[in-house]
């Protein structure tokens, strides 16, 4: 039943993928990598207790937290700096 | 714990684990499907709340009374904080640098 | 008080980590959690905001009631996507909120985010903006039952 819950998982993770290559602005790409990135918290969970081996869970939580500064820590960046992109957002 | 009390605890977080995934998938078909980057936002606060917090409740029940349990707790609960935190910074950028939110046409409150 | 909370906070979180109690490593975990306090006190960081105190008593009959409300409008949400029609209607709408601490505001403007179908784009203590799904949603926000129990968790001393 963990295997259902994982394939559950990475059907998301596929579909979130195909949004973030799609865009089209940069902020619907970082959307889809913050829920790719809880996605994949949940993942390692369920992952660890299918392997028997809950050590996991700590990947889990220290990949979540660097998930939320690293989203935060973009957006900052395109709010804030210029990579030359036009003033409405297109990448 | 005997074994048909084991055997309700079991039904129950696989009972959760599979709608956990179901709604982990329906968000991302929500961030897939909806037509603009708000509303998309939307589909995937369905991931974040409902799918994260039915799996991990899920295996909270497969782990029982542990350490494991309270990291599960744990992380439900940062994801809880964190997830809204995440969601404001991101909408508030994208107004900021003028995404415009497609509004239903026929609304008479609503001014962008 | 709020300085004990905060230890205590971080040592927890060493001991959840670590889940492991010789005396060496509990002993370590103190030391890192009084070093973190104490450069924490030095940057300005440890006060109410970031250990709402108050909150802690009120908050568990305020939490099932949101985690019913995330499950009723999430389930709400999961139909509009399901639905081949795809049936939104984007709204903005801007009300007052009735809360008067940054806790509280913070608080109400997590709720709504919380809850799948409505975002809070813009949270001052004049007006909130809030961005929905639908229609009924959005204007739901507004001079909502959240609203009410937010101002009275944070009304109680």
């Amino acid at each position: 039943m963990f295997a259902a819950a994982a394939l559950a998982l990475l059907v998301a993770v596929a579909l979130a993928i195909v949004r973030a290559v799609r865009g089209p602005t940069v902020f619907d790409r970082v959307q889809a990598g913050n829920t790719i990135g809880t996605i994949a918290m949940m993942l390692m969970a369920v992952m660890g207790f299918l392997a028997g081996r809950p050590e996991f869970l700590d990947l889990a939580i220290v990949y979540g937290l660097l998930n939320l500064v690293g989203t935060i820590a973009v957006l900052k960046f395109f709010r804030r700096g210029d990579l030359g992109a036009p003033a409405d957002g297109e990448t | 714990m005997t074994v048909g009390a084991q055997l309700v605890v079991d039904v129950a977080s696989w009972a959760l684990l599979l709608a956990g995934g179901f709604f982990s998938v329906v968000g991302a078909l929500g961030l897939l499907r909806l037509p603009d980057f708000f509303t998309r936002m939307h589909g995937a606060s369905v991931t974040d709340t409902l799918g994260a917090g039915l799996i991990l409740l899920g295996l909270v029940l497969q782990a029982g009374l542990t350490l494991v349990a309270v990291k599960l707790l744990f992380l439900a609960i940062f994801i809880f904080f964190a997830s809204p935190a995440a969601t404001h910074a991101l909408v508030k950028a994208a107004l900021a640098r003028g995404v415009k939110p497609q509004l239903a046409p026929e609304d008479p409150t609503s001014k962008p | 008080m709020v300085v004990v909370a905060a230890f205590v906070l971080q040592f927890v979180f060493w001991l959840l980590l670590s889940g492991v109690f010789t005396p060496f490593l509990v002993a370590a975990g103190a030391g890192s959690a009084i070093a973190v306090v104490w450069f924490a006190r030095r940057m300005d960081m440890v006060d109410v905001e970031s250990f709402p105190l108050v909150m802690w008593r009120t908050t568990f009959h305020y939490w099932p009631w949101l985690l019913k409300e995330i499950c009723k409008s999430g389930w709400t949400v999961t139909r509009i996507v399901l639905d081949p029609k795809l049936p939104v209607s984007p709204t903005l709408v801007r009300f007052r909120p009735l809360q008067r601490t940054p806790v509280g505001l913070v608080t109400h403007a997590n709720s709504i985010t919380l809850t799948p179908g409505t975002i809070t784009i813009e949270a001052t203590p004049e007006e909130f903006l809030v961005h929905g799904l639908t229609r009924d949603g959005a204007h739901g926000c507004v001079d909502s039952e959240m609203d009410r129990r937010v101002a009275a968790l944070e009304g109680a001393p």
